[in-house]
């Protein structure tokens, strides 16, 4: 079954890739090679301060019909992730938002409640709001109700490579939340973007499991298959798992025995 | 002085697009904000920077 109407909705704007690609932590010029391997959409940015005589800026090396997911990294609180989402806004490349605030620079752990706020503020402003959290099904509401248009639960510590950390909680938000779930952070391997996929996550976003990688288009290849079989495999429904015993997958071979 | 990007500046007076120009940034890759509160570009050539404001300019860099 070839799967052409599965798109990814994000506050009204459809995406065919599941693929969040993070444009940190390497070459401007491995930008585009990224991208397209990882056959990714959606690109995340940081707002930083700006410096004069600027000789080359990231955006001349995104591929053009790219959405670009600015997020609100270095802020400590709902304020400070306001503006920045502003200045983002102002940098005139779209509404989206990934908002993330933390308040230690050690875990680097989403603060929950300040994320709410900030939500709140930017959905009324007609952002489309993408929040990065600690996987809490209380808060998970309390962003939808806020306004959200994803939710993005972390899978183990920004940048660890980790993977699934927070596994059955993640699933406890795809159980119950119907706004897509992005598993954001932590993933390190392919094939836990695949488990991730296969649970029903809606998207992966991973950057330092490329970056850090031997070959980084190469690896966003493996990305882009190992997402897309997790995906077909959701959609699919997985087959049982026995409690105890063996199941025949052959019919038994009875003429040996007649 | 007028703070920019958290250096102090002998500017004041000066329009904040002058300034910009003279400073070499590129105009379509920043977002400007005073004292808090965006500066939206047709304003640049309008906006005076005073004694004791605090600027902030900013652009994209690659981010996770």
């Amino acid at each position: 079954m070839i799967i052409n109407d599965d798109k990814l909705n994000i506050g009204g704007h459809e995406f065919n890739s599941r693929f969040i690609l993070g444009s940190g932590k390497y070459s401007l010029k491995l930008i585009e090679a990224a991208v397209k391997d990882a056959g990714a959409e959606i690109i995340t940015l940081a707002v930083r301060r700006a410096n004069t005589k600027e000789s080359e800026n990231i955006l001349d090396f995104i591929p053009k019909g790219i959405t670009l997911l600015p997020n609100t990294s270095g802020a400590r609180n709902a304020d400070e992730a306001v503006r920045i989402a502003r200045l983002a806004r102002e940098l005139g490349c779209g509404n989206f938002v990934k908002i993330e605030v933390m308040r230690d620079a050690k875990y680097l752990l989403p603060d929950n409640a300040e994320t709410v706020k900030a939500t709140e503020i930017l959905a009324n402003e007609g952002f489309v709001v993408m929040p990065y959290m600690y996987p809490d099904l209380n808060t998970a509401r309390d962003l939808v109700n806020a306004g959200a248009a994803t939710i993005m639960p972390l899978a183990s510590p920004i940048g660890s490579n980790k993977g699934l950390a927070t596994k059955e909680f993640i699933q406890i938000l795809i159980d119950e939340i119907d706004l897509p779930i992005i598993v954001d952070a932590g993933i390190g391997r392919p094939s836990q973007a695949c488990e991730a996929m296969e649970m029903g996550a809606a998207a992966i976003m991973a950057n330092t499991a490329l970056a850090t990688a031997g070959n980084l288009p190469l690896m966003a290849s493996a990305f882009r298959k190992a997402i897309e079989a997790g995906r077909q495999a959701y959609l699919s429904g997985l087959g049982r798992v026995l409690t105890r015993g063996a199941s025949a997958s052959d019919p038994l071979t009875g003429f040996l025995r007649d | 002085m007028v703070r920019i990007n958290g250096m102090e500046k002998d500017v004041s007076n000066m329009s904040l697009k002058e300034y910009l120009l003279t400073t070499d940034y590129n105009l379509t890759r920043i977002a400007v904000e005073r004292n808090g509160n965006i500066v939206p570009k047709s304003q640049y050539d309008l906006t005076i920077l005073n004694d004791g404001d605090t600027i902030e300019i900013v652009s994209f860099v690659g981010g996770g």
